[in-house]
C-alpha cells in the first residue's frame, strides 16, 4: 500500500517539526492495548486523534510490570484476562493506524520484545504501522541488538531519563535517544500524583540544554494545569495512569459514551498544553 | 603462554570465572530494569567490589556467621536413610541448623552489612516460603535496621508461622494480592516499592534472581556452604564426595552449595526442580526442565512463560519453588553441561518429607524434601563406596501446617 506520509522516527519528527512551527507542545496520550477490547481501543485511538493529541503511547498488556503502578497494573491484567496477544496487538495498531493522524508508539517490555525476537518483533511492528517503542525495562547498556534492529527498520526507539539518572548518563542516554526523549518526572512507578516533583522544572530546562531531542515529561501528570507548567519547558507531555483510570471508571459505560469521555478529557489536556508556549 | 586473548574456538577458561563486567554468565545475567534502578545497581555493585576488598567486611562476616548463625554447619551422616537407599553413602550438609533454620541468613548477613556501608536503613525483601523474610527480619533486628517484606498472599496463608516471626522481629509484613499471588508477584512489588525509594533503601534480594549484581552478590554469600562442604568432604572422606544434590527454585541453596564444587569436573552437581502435579504447563515450576531463555525480573535465564513473552503460572506445593524463573548462572551451568538439572513431584516430596522425619529425626523443608527424593533413588542405584551429599538447605517446621492440611490430619 502506498503511503504519502512520513513512517516511522520520521512520522514523529515531522510532528515535532509541525509543532514547532506551529507553537503547539505536543500531547502524548498512553493507552493500554486490548482494555477493555480491541475494538474499544481502536475507538479511544480515534478520539485521541481528534482531541488533539500529537502521539499516542500505546501499552502492551505485561503480566510482570515492575515500572507500573496500581493503575496501569490492572489495566493489563483486564487485557490479559480478556484474551489480548501480541498478534492481536499488531492487528489492532494496523487498524488505528490507517484511521488516525497521530503517529503510534508502542510501550512494550523487553521481556516480550525478546520472547519474540527482536527482528520480528520490529519487523511486525514496522508492518503494523508503529511509529517506535518505548522499553521501560532496557537501560543502555542493554539496548545495542534492539537498538540497530529500530535504526535499520527506521523506528523509534525512546529513552528514558529519571531524577537517578547521574548527569553524564543523562546525556549519554538523551545521544542515543530517537523519536524524543523521555524524561521521567518522579523516581517510582507509574500512577498520577497530586503535586508536580520539586526540581522536575529546573531538571528540564538543564536537559534542554544538553540536548537537541524533544523531550517529553511523564509519569504522575493528570491535570490540565500540572499539563501547562510542565510544558512550558519540555516540548510536551505524557498522560498515562490518569487517563487509564479515567476509563477503568467509565468501564460500565456503553461504547460511544466512553469514548466521548477520552475525547473530552483528552481535549481538555491538548488545548492546556497547546496553549503553554 | 603469551596469547592476549582467546581465539573464539578456546576453552573459555574456568566455569566459575563468571559473571563478567556486565553481570553476564555466558549468554544469561545482565541488567534489564527500569532507568530509575540502574544507579542504585551501580552503587551496589561498587560498594560490594569495596566490601569484599576490605578485610574487616569478611572479618565482620565471618563472626556473625560464627557466633551468630552458628557456622561451621554439620556435615551428618544419614545412615538410615543410607541403609534404606541400599547405595551410595547419604550425607546432610545441615543447612536446617543455622540460626532462622535454613540457608537464607548467610545472604541476608551480608547483603545488611552492605546496605549500612552504604548508609541506608531501610531494608525491603520479598519472601515465598516465608525463610527469606524471616532471616531479612532478623538481620534487620540485629542491625536496628527498617525492615518491610513483601509476600503473596497465598504464602502468608502457607506459611503461617514465618509471618507471625517476622512481626515478633519488628518486621513490617505488607501480603501481595496481584497476580497469582505468590513469589514472583512479591519480587513485582519489592521492585516497585524500591522505584520510589531507592535512594535511602535497600532491596535484599533472597535468591541469586534479579538483575546485576544480585546473582553474583547471593551466590558468594551463599558459597560459604560449599566451601565449609568441601572442606568436611576432605576431612571426612580424605577426598570430594561423588555428587551433590541441592533443590532449585531461584536457586540461591544450590548456587551456594554448587559453586565451590564447579571447577571439580569429577563432582557430578545434580539441581532438582519442582515437578509438581505434572509435566503440564501451569501444574510445576521447573524452569530449567520446561522452560526456555527469556527475561524475568531484571536477567536472562530459563523461565516459564506463554509464546507472548507473559509469565506462566506455576504450582509447587512448596512456596519457596513456586516461581516461574531460575538464577541465570544455573542456566549457564544447564547449557555448558556442568550441572543435571531435573525435578520431583509434589507428593514424592511429600513422600521424602515423611521418610527422613521417620528414620533419621529431622523435618526437613519441603523446598529441601525435593532434593531428598531425588537423591534417594539415585541412591539406590549407586555402589557404597559412593558419596552423596544433599544440602539440606532448611528445616520443615513452617510446613507442618501445610503437610497436615494436604494429609487429611486434624490438628490438636
Amino acid at each position: 500500500m502506498e503511503k504519502t506520509m512520513p513512517s516511522g522516527t520520521a512520522s514523529i519528527a515531522a510532528v515535532f517539526a509541525a509543532n514547532r512551527e506551529q507553537q503547539r507542545k505536543a500531547l502524548a496520550p498512553f493507552v493500554t492495548a486490548g482494555d477493555p477490547d480491541v475494538d474499544t481501543t481502536v475507538a479511544i485511538l480515534e478520539a485521541i486523534d481528534r482531541a488533539g493529541a500529537s502521539l499516542c503511547e500505546l501499552g502492551v498488556p505485561y503480566s510482570d510490570p515492575i515500572a507500573d503502578g496500581a493503575v496501569i497494573q490492572a489495566s493489563y491484567t483486564r487485557a490479559l484476562d480478556n484474551g489480548m496477544t501480541i498478534e492481536a496487538l499488531f492487528a489492532t495498531v494496523k487498524r488505528a493506524a490507517a484511521k488516525v493522524r497521530m503517529p503510534i508508539l508502542a510501550m512494550a517490555s523487553y521481556s516480550i520484545i525478546f520472547r519474540r525476537g527482536i527482528d520480528r518483533f520490529v519487523a511486525d511492528a514496522k508492518a503494523a504501522g508503529l511509529a517506535g517503542f518505548v522499553v521501560p525495562d532496557l537501560p543502555v547498556e542493554e539496548s545495542d541488538d534492539l537498538d540497530a534492529a529500530c535504526r535499520s527498520a527506521g523506528l523509534a526507539l525512546v529513552r528514558l531519563v529519571t531524577p537517578t539518572t547521574p548527569p553524564d548518563r543523562a546525556e549519554a542516554i538523551a545521544r542515543r535517544s530517537t523519536g524524543f526523549l523521555y524524561c521521567v518526572s518522579v523516581a517510582g512507578v507509574t500512577g498520577a500524583r497530586t503535586d508536580l516533583p520539586a526540581g522536575l522544572i529546573d531538571r528540564v530546562k538543564w536537559l534542554r540544554t544538553k540536548t537537541d531531542v524533544p523531550i517529553l515529561v511523564g509519569f504522575g501528570i493528570s491535570t490540565p494545569e500540572q499539563a501547562k507548567a510542565v510544558a512550558a519547558v519540555a516540548d510536551g507531555v505524557i498522560v498515562g495512569s490518569a487517563l487509564v483510570r479515567h476509563l477503568a471508571e467509565a468501564g460500565s459505560k456503553p461504547r460511544e459514551e466512553l469514548v466521548r469521555g477520552v475525547e473530552d478529557y483528552v481535549g481538555k489536556l491538548a488545548a492546556a498544553v497547546g496553549t503553554s508556549c | 603462554m603469551s596469547t592476549t586473548s582467546p581465539a573464539p574456538s578456546a576453552p573459555l577458561g574456568p566455569l566459575s570465572s563468571v559473571p563478567d563486567a556486565l553481570g553476564r554468565f555466558g549468554r544469561f545475567g545482565g541488567r534489564y530494569v527500569p532507568e530509575t534502578l540502574s544507579a542504585a545497581l551501580e552503587q551496589l555493585e561498587r560498594a560490594y567490589e569495596d566490601a569484599i576488598a576490605d578485610p574487616a567486611f569478611a572479618q565482620e562476616l565471618d563472626g556473625l556467621l560464627a557466633a551468630f548463625v552458628g557456622r561451621p554447619t554439620p556435615l551428618l551422616f544419614a545412615e538410615r536413610l543410607t541403609k534404606l537407599a541400599g547405595g551410595a553413602q547419604i550425607y546432610f550438609k545441615r543447612e536446617d541448623l543455622s540460626h532462622t533454620g535454613a540457608h537464607k541468613i548467610n545472604n541476608t548477613l551480608g547483603q545488611g552489612l552492605l546496605a549500612m556501608r552504604m548508609g541506608k536503613r531501610r531494608i525491603i525483601a520479598e519472601t515465598g516460603a516465608g525463610q527469606h523474610g524471616v532471616a531479612t527480619a532478623t538481620a534487620c533486628a540485629r542491625f536496628g535496621l527498617d525492615c518491610i517484606v513483601y509476600m503473596g498472599s497465598e504464602d502468608v496463608r502457607r506459611q503461617a508461622p514465618n509471618v507471625r516471626n517476622m512481626r515478633f522481629m519488628g518486621a513490617e509484613v505488607r501480603p501481595v494480592e496481584t497476580g497469582s499471588r505468590t513469589l514472583r508477584d512479591a519480587i513485582n512489588e519489592a521492585m516497585r516499592d524500591w522505584m520510589g525509594s531507592v535512594e535511602n533503601t535497600h532491596y535484599i534480594i533472597g535468591s541469586v534472581v534479579g538483575p546485576h549484581p544480585f546473582p553474583r552478590i547471593v551466590r558468594d554469600f551463599q558459597s560459604v556452604i560449599g566451601r565449609e562442604a568441601v572442606d568436611q568432604c576432605r576431612r571426612q572422606f580424605g577426598r570430594l564426595p561423588d555428587m551433590v544434590v541441592a533443590c532449585v527454585g531461584g536457586g540461591s541453596n544450590a548456587a551456594g552449595m554448587f559453586y565451590p564444587f564447579i571447577d571439580h569436573a569429577g563432582v557430578r552437581l545434580i539441581g532438582v526442580e519442582a515437578g509438581g502435579r505434572s509435566a503440564k504447563a501451569g501444574d510445576h515450576a521447573a524452569s530449567l526442565s520446561y522452560g526456555s531463555p527469556g527475561i524475568l525480573h531484571g536477567s536472562l535465564s530459563y523461565v516459564l512463560q506463554n509464546e507472548d513473552g507473559q509469565t506462566a503460572d506455576v504450582h509447587s506445593v512448596s512456596a519457596g519453588l513456586d516461581y516461574p524463573g531460575v538464577g541465570p548462572e544455573h542456566s549457564y551451568w544447564r547449557d555448558a553441561g556442568r550441572v543435571e538439572y531435573t525435578s520431583v513431584t509434589d507428593s514424592e516430596a511429600l513422600d521424602a518429607f515423611d521418610l527422613v522425619a521417620r528414620r533419621e529425626g529431622i523435618l526437613p523443608a519441603l523446598e529441601t524434601s525435593h532434593a531428598i527424593a531425588w537423591a534417594v533413588k539415585e541412591a539406590a542405584r549407586r555402589p557404597a563406596d559412593e558419596i552423596l551429599v544433599i544440602c539440606l538447605s532448611g528445616r520443615g517446621d513452617k510446613d507442618a501446617a501445610e503437610i497436615a492440611r494436604l494429609r487429611g490430619m486434624v490438628d490438636g
